[in-house]
């Protein structure tokens, strides 16, 4: 293993680099103020390299690297928006764009246009439609927005919260995320701690204050749909 | 209450067990009640002291699990490629005429569950089923010729096809014939190893025999011995890949079936040559006959102290645990298949580490294909050179392919190296049915040679020349009566069943591909280049080898046949 405080050197589009071994491509493009787009990825939860979104070409490779989890070896060249890069890129967002509704995602937005992601490239293309979900006082989730980055179940899982009351069902394109047999969440091990909320990069997941005053609630039908009345504890106890 | 009280028996055995054992006790769930239910899942949870929302979602990933009632006997119908030439169709229509149902639906009576399935590994016997009936078991069914034998739970016998050269895997094989521990002998080459060879030497044996691995990857077999043996960490592990599920692919079945000792033998070569204390034989859930084989075999093996505790009176031990699939090709991937012994879903692992390093529970492990491991032992007991003397320096030896659609004798052949594929289908298989119109070598996973293109060699060196690839040695043979837009069809449904879901592009890409390749008789101006930048996509931009060959055929086709894809043809 190389030791962390070796330097190594690299060329990212053009530019060398010298960064700490151990760094990733994401992290040695940062540092010198390139722009490398993600979507799966956060600082606080582990990288799984998910989206894709992040990939480059590192010495012209038959495969892209996900910037977000490869680390830089000593000597790599890395483009970080050639021709290839691109078309994978605008490619994945064209394909998650005819699968979720990103009307709540104004990161994502801002990519397809940067990538000239044409929104009806796959015409006649299934979407994935769920029903929103209104099962608790504290968030409401709408999985037809869910990209699948899986944020939500790593915090509340070994990454942050170590609760589990999260998991993916199905497989594939059928992949969504649940509680265990589909459960309300107040029939969960959810303790309702809103990390899951505060990392979700859609408008899947939402506090149900915010989703209250989009819907007009007034002040009455806010603190009645947002506390824990007691009515809310008998049901669930 | 007399089930639940069955069921709570089942977990109630596995007390004291891990994470690893969700799989196998799922399955004695699943096969006594037909599903796993809410509570059971909880029990399970309790003993194995794993939260149910992952329950849960291990249940959700394999597709032999499920979370609610189905029919008493559910029979999963094989619709892939070599099954669709077989007429397959036909017979599911009249299955679900009879019964009343569509594909994936239960009669009124509870008594059936129709589902379709992707390849069955049955190939030769085209078409197939795999039939799982509540609080008895699965079998497979093969030919289906009519609904009736189907619905009774009658076994069609099936001989096996095995044919060319048997050089190493195949001499003394008999059709509808499981050789005994007694027929087999003593595994001599393991004695050889044992007491006169240093776990070195088996290795540099096998590298220097150029062995391969024959799953698909071809990495050098005993340089990963050599990799593991050397890795930091205890325990290490020997792992047999036998997820055969490769469409197309079923060479594994028929050595399971036929050699299981021969398999043991070179599991228990590996598990010596990196000092291996366990192993395991990770077989997929649809071979039910081969796993019960492969488990007669180990306990014959025990009692004659072959494997377990001091092996023949070495120093050397070994377990050799069988686990099963749950239905899910990607666990043939290597780090998926870790996965799912350790009792997860089934997603492929980022790369590197590598498992040599890094492998089963994290620790050093040499993962083998099963014919890769078959061919051990006679490298052993005969040297590296006696095995070079087949095949070309690249691809040494002999090699196992499965052919099944439209030749007279579709089965698996033991070729030696350098043979061409029109050697192979005119000779071994006895010619063609028909007029050939195109061949898909490498599986699902492989690309399209056209009829005038088959006289490329059969190594690995070869056919890559020739832009494609000998993957896991499938080899489909289309007539020019079909369609072979029927075909990509197939294969679309294929990888957007199989496809993990864990990276976006094969994810998303697997659905838009087969949606396209769907409506491939009345294209939309635009699906061929949509088809290219998918294919593109998930070739350069996927995490594990699924995605990144899922378009591999679709791609090779849209070279080869532009005019498949032309709106208006």
């Amino acid at each position: 293993m190389s030791d962390a405080s070796e330097m190594i050197t690299l060329t990212i589009d053009g530019q060398q680099v010298a960064v700490a071994a151990g760094t990733t491509i994401l992290e040695a493009a940062r540092s010198v103020g390139i722009d490398v787009p993600v979507i799966c990825y956060h600082e606080a939860t582990t990288a799984n390299g998910l989206c894709r979104v992040c990939v480059v070409d590192a010495d012209g490779g038959r495969l892209l690297q996900p910037a977000c989890i490869v680390p830089c070896r000593a000597g790599m060249v890395v483009e970080t928006r050639n021709e290839r890069v691109e078309r994978s890129r605008r490619t994945i967002l064209e394909m998650l764009n005819s699968a979720v509704n990103l009307a709540e995602a104004p990161a994502i937005q801002a990519l397809l246009d940067d990538y000239g992601a044409q929104p009806d490239r796959f015409p006649a293309a299934e979407k994935r439609d769920h029903a929103l979900i209104d099962d608790n006082p504290f968030y409401v989730r709408d999985y037809s927005q869910c990209v699948l980055c899986w944020r939500c179940v790593q915090v509340c899982a070994e990454d942050a919260q170590y609760t589990y009351a999260l998991t993916l069902d199905h497989r594939g394109f059928e992949t969504h995320v649940s509680t265990a047999f589909g459960v309300p969440m107040l029939d969960s091990s959810c303790v309702f701690c809103g990390q899951c909320v505060s990392v979700c990069p859609t408008g899947a997941l939402k506090p149900k204050i915010e989703f209250g005053l989009e819907q007009g609630w007034t002040l009455e039908q806010i603190w009645e749909n947002t506390r824990f009345l007691k009515k809310n504890r008998r049901k669930s106890g | 209450m007399a089930e639940m009280t069955r069921l709570g028996e089942i977990v109630a055995r596995y007390t004291g067990r891990g994470r690893d054992a969700l799989l196998p006790v799922l399955w004695e769930v699943q096969r006594e009640a037909g599903f796993v239910d809410a509570e059971t899942a909880l029990s399970v949870s309790r003993t194995l002291h794993v939260p149910i929302a992952d329950i849960y979602g291990v249940i959700g990933f394999y597709s032999l699990f499920s979370d609610e009632p189905e029919g008493e006997t559910v029979i999963h119908v094989c619709t892939d490629p070599s099954c669709g030439l077989a007429g397959v169709d036909s017979v599911l229509d009249g299955l679900c005429a009879q019964l009343g149902v569509r594909p994936g639906e239960t009669t009124a009576d509870g008594r059936y569950t129709i589902k379709r399935s992707t390849c069955l590994g049955l190939c030769e016997h085209a078409p197939a089923a795999l039939v799982c009936r509540r609080g008895e078991g699965e079998h497979s069914h093969a030919p289906v010729t009519d609904s009736e034998t189907l619905l009774n739970g009658s076994r069609p016998a099936r001989a096996a096809v095995v044919g060319g050269d048997w050089h190493v895997f195949f001499p003394g094989v008999e059709p509808n014939h499981t050789e005994s521990l007694a027929q087999y002998g003593d595994y001599a080459a393991l004695r050889h190893a044992l007491l006169a060879l240093t776990p070195e030497q088996v290795s540099a044996e096998v590298e220097a025999a150029g062995l391969v691995g024959r799953g698909g990857a071809g990495f050098p077999t005993g340089m990963k011995w050599r990799f593991t043996r050397g890795a930091g960490g205890q325990p290490h592990y020997a792992v047999c890949n036998a997820d055969e599920s490769e469409p197309g692919t079923f060479k594994d079945r028929v050595l399971m079936e036929h050699r299981p000792h021969l398999l043991l033998e070179g599991l228990l070569l590996c598990a010596y040559a990196i000092q291996a204390r366990y192993a395991f034989v990770f077989i997929r859930g649809e071979y039910p006959e081969a796993a019960a084989i492969m488990e007669t075999a180990i306990r014959e093996a025990q009692s004659a102290g072959l494997l377990g505790e001091r092996i023949m009176g070495t120093d050397f031990s070994c377990s050799v645990e069988i686990r099963r699939g749950g239905g899910a090709y990607i666990c043939g991937e290597e780090t998926a298949l870790f996965e799912a012994i350790e009792g997860k879903r089934g997603f492929p692992r980022i790369k590197p580490p590598y498992p040599t390093t890094h492998g089963l529970f994290d620790r050093p492990t040499s993962i083998n294909n099963v014919e890769t491991l078959c061919a051990v032992p006679a490298i052993i007991s005969n040297g590296a050179g006696w095995f070079r003397q087949w095949g070309t320096e690249k691809s040494t030896g002999t090699k196992l392919v499965s052919v099944s659609g439209h030749v007279r004798r579709p089965g698996v052949y033991e070729i030696s190296f350098g043979l061409t594929l029109r050697e192979l289908l005119e000779g071994h298989c006895a010619g063609f049915v028909g007029e050939p119109q195109a061949v898909l070598t490498g599986g699902a996973a492989g690309t399209f040679l056209r009829a005038d293109e088959i006289d490329v060699p059969l190594t690995f060196e070869g056919l890559q020349a020739a832009g494609t690839t000998l993957g896991s040695g499938a080899v489909m043979v289309f007539n020019t009566e079909v369609d072979l837009r029927d075909v990509l069809r197939r294969l679309g449904h294929f990888f957007a069943h199989e496809s993990c879901g864990k990276c976006f592009p094969c994810q998303l890409g697997t659905r838009r591909q087969m949606e396209i390749l769907d409506r491939l008789a009345q294209p939309l101006p635009g699906d061929a280049e949509r088809l290219r930048d998918i294919g593109l996509t998930m070739s350069e931009a996927s995490l594990c080898g699924l995605g990144q060959t899922a378009a591999a055929a679709v791609l090779s086709a849209l070279r080869k046949w532009p005019a498949l894809f032309a709106a208006g043809s």
